[in-house]
């Protein structure tokens, strides 16, 4: 259906649907009590009485009436919450940047609170000349700023023995997207000077989990970035101030927080989070290591379980897509379980490594619908579905679920997780 | 400043900038960052390769390291590392990866002994890390392999035995990557599969943190 007069039609006729359909019910957030004192004809007190000054909140916030926006954890996944982890609202968000406080959290040792006056980096191993650079010193060279999103391995990990967590947040909200301002690592190994036999790179936080991750060297000269902002102001703490690493469309385990040493090498170090977790296991029970890459995926943020449908007629479906391998190409929407297929529109701008939005022109009759997107990158990598990614990895690898998500509308426009065959 | 020193100054700052970039082209440095001493990098430099790089002299038996595991780990981890609560397990598992319930532990599918060295030495006892020193470290490493049965009770761990440590999923890593392993290409777009039936539903699991947005 075209936007326009159908849907103007809908609109005036709307308040009468809406008691019939999930509104307010189970599956759904809370819908605000209406005041009809703040609505024309009326004059409301916003429009009479003064607002607060300038200064009133130097450091702006959302909106009281926004305060649902928020991120939220699984108590019960973590032993304790300084090795845990809580995930952004997608099912609130609009266009392809996350705010900050609102992106995801993962630490393995708590939130590390790192004076940057104490901060260092070191670059040592071979190099023909070890460093310790200071925040001022990295904030000297050429900075570059990129948009990049960033996806723990485990984003959807509870999925892959079947549909559990009813929710948008729960199933994907381990992905974020902001842009980032920093140094390319390029700059700073060069500066060091790398020795003819590296290969390979140590990253080291400065946490109490003191997390560490072996990189290979030719993605460290590739795209890598050491950032110190996001979105304009410096790292939030939960991300990583003042120093973080960034590898683009790799998982986010990766992206060493509190940066603060990079050791060069000949081969990788087999850290525990390279061993024991963030590895694979296939059915056979052999695990796949040094799985970096995060595959294309997409996600319909609108509708899902936290935003059912309220109304019959015209809703622009939407989403977000994404890909470690590059820009995302395509994104198709399927109404009937993955059998017929329609392009979404993507939002610009589309960029590669980066959350994309894309959206679909909807006229919902108020029939039980099974909602799915499937994004397609640039190489022509496919989003497979769940059922695919079983046949080939099992059940048990944890990580590494990309797969087509699967939204039941149901008539009474309630919206459930579910998987499919 | 006067306007003249002003240009003179601004021509002065030019030519260095020009100089520095042309440098860099060159891959040459932007002179930036201090050399790092032996001794600064000595302090951070903490971790242990699989061959043994990192692994500094010292040494340690699980008889010795008993007393170390029952008073620093043994409250999250269990006497005998079977883990209390959510904590996790450090022992069993062996003969489960191909199994519906893959227990992954230190016994059952760490490759290398370097790792948990390593791991124990960076952030264990989990809230006070780095606080064990390189002898206790030695033994309560010794002390969580004997508990798998890795070690004999008086085998003395040091630099030159760790690495020889035999791990018995050392080989069960793929190192290759081999995605993508899922059709690619132009996808289909109409009459793509037969019927199709809800498998899984979410909802009577009922396992979604009760809140605002559920
Ligand atoms: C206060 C609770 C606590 C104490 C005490 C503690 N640990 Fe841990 N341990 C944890 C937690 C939590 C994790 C997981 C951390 C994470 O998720 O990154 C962990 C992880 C581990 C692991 C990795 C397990 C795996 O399979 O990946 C090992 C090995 C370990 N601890 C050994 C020890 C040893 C040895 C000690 C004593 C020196 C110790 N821990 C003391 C809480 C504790």
């Amino acid at each position: 259906m075209g936007p326009g007069v159908g849907r103007r039609a809908f609109i005036s006729g709307g308040a009468a649907l809406t008691a019939g359909l999930a509104a307010g019910a189970a599956g759904g957030r809370i819908v605000r009590a209406e005041s009809a004192a703040g609505q024309p004809p009326n004059v409301p007190d916003w429009s009479r009485y003064l607002g607060a000054g300038v200064d009133a909140v130097p450091y702006g916030a959302p909106s009281a009436h926004e305060s649902e926006v928020v991120r939220r954890t699984v108590e019960w996944l973590t032993a304790t919450p300084e090795s845990s982890v809580n995930f952004t609202p997608l099912q609130d968000l609009h266009g392809f940047v996350t705010p900050n406080g609102l992106c995801f959290e993962r630490h393995h040792g708590g939130v590390a609170e790192v004076d940057p006056a104490d901060h260092r980096l070191v670059i040592h191993g071979l190099v023909d000349k070890p460093l310790v650079f200071t925040m001022d010193d990295l904030k000297r060279f050429p900075p570059v700023s990129r948009f990049y999103f960033l996806e723990c391995a485990a984003n959807g990990g509870m999925e892959w023995r079947g549909a559990q967590l009813n929710s948008c947040q729960y199933t994907h909200g381990m992905v974020h997207c902001v842009q980032w301002t920093g140094v390319p690592l390029k700059t700073l190994l060069d500066e060091a000077g790398l020795k003819p036999k590296a290969k390979w790179l140590l990253a080291e936080g400065a946490d109490a989990a003191g997390m560490t991750r072996s990189v290979p060297l030719h993605k460290a000269l590739d795209d890598c970035l050491v950032a110190y902002s996001q979105n304009g102001e410096r790292l939030r703490p939960e991300q990583g101030y003042p120093l973080r690493l960034l590898v683009p469309g790799w998982e986010g385990n990766m992206w060493i927080k509190w940066l603060r040493r990079i050791e060069v090498g000949d081969m990788p170090w087999h850290t525990r989070e390279e061993t024991s977790k963030y590895t694979d296991v296939m059915a056979n029970g052999k695990a796949r290591q040094f799985t970096w890459v995060m595959d294309a995926k997409s996600v319909i943020t609108d509708p899902c379980p936290e935003n059912p449908m309220r109304h019959k007629g015209y809703h622009p479906i939407t989403g977000l897509a994404w890909s470690g391998r590059g820009a995302i190409k395509q994104v198709d929407v399927s109404l009937d379980g993955g059998k017929n297929w329609h392009t979404a529109r993507l939002d610009t701008p589309v960029l590669s490594k980066c959350l994309t939005r894309f959206y679909l022109d909807w006229n919902w009759t108020g029939e039980e619908v099974l909602l799915e997107s499937r994004a397609m990158d640039e190489t022509g990598y496919v989003q497979p579905s769940i059922v695919e990614l079983r046949r080939v990895r099992g059940r048990n690898s944890i990580y590494h679920n990309n797969s087509i998500q699967t939204w039941l509308v149901g008539a009474n426009g309630e919206v459930e997780n579910v998987q499919i065959s | 400043m006067s306007r003249s020193r002003k240009v003179a100054f601004l021509a002065v700052a030019m030519t260095l900038v020009a100089a520095a970039s042309a440098a860099a082209l060159g891959g040459e440095r932007y002179g930036l960052g201090q050399q790092a001493s032996p001794a600064l990098i000595a302090g951070w430099d903490i971790d242990a390769r699989p061959d043994g790089q990192g692994l500094p002299p010292g040494q340690g038996t699980a008889a010795d390291g008993e007393a170390v595991f029952v008073e620093r780990c043994a409250t999250c981890h269990g006497e005998f590392g079977e883990a209390v609560g959510r904590y996790p397990v450090l022992i069993g598992g062996s003969d489960s990866l191909a199994s519906s319930n893959p227990v992954k532990t230190v016994g059952s599918y760490w490759p290398y002994a370097s790792t948990l060295w390593d791991y124990i030495h960076r952030a264990m006892p989990f809230g006070d890390a780095q606080s064990l020193s390189v002898d206790e470290t030695y033994a309560v490493t010794a002390y969580v392999l004997y508990l798998n049965d890795l070690v004999a009770e008086d085998f003395v761990l040091n630099r030159e035995s760790l690495p020889k440590v035999d791990m018995p999923n050392r080989n069960g890593f793929i190192a290759e990557d081999p995605r993508p392993d899922t059709p690619v290409g132009t996808p289909c777009m109409a009459d793509c599969k037969g019927e199709t039936k809800i498998m899984f539903k979410s909802k009577p699991l009922d396992v979604t943190p009760e809140g605002e947005s559920n």
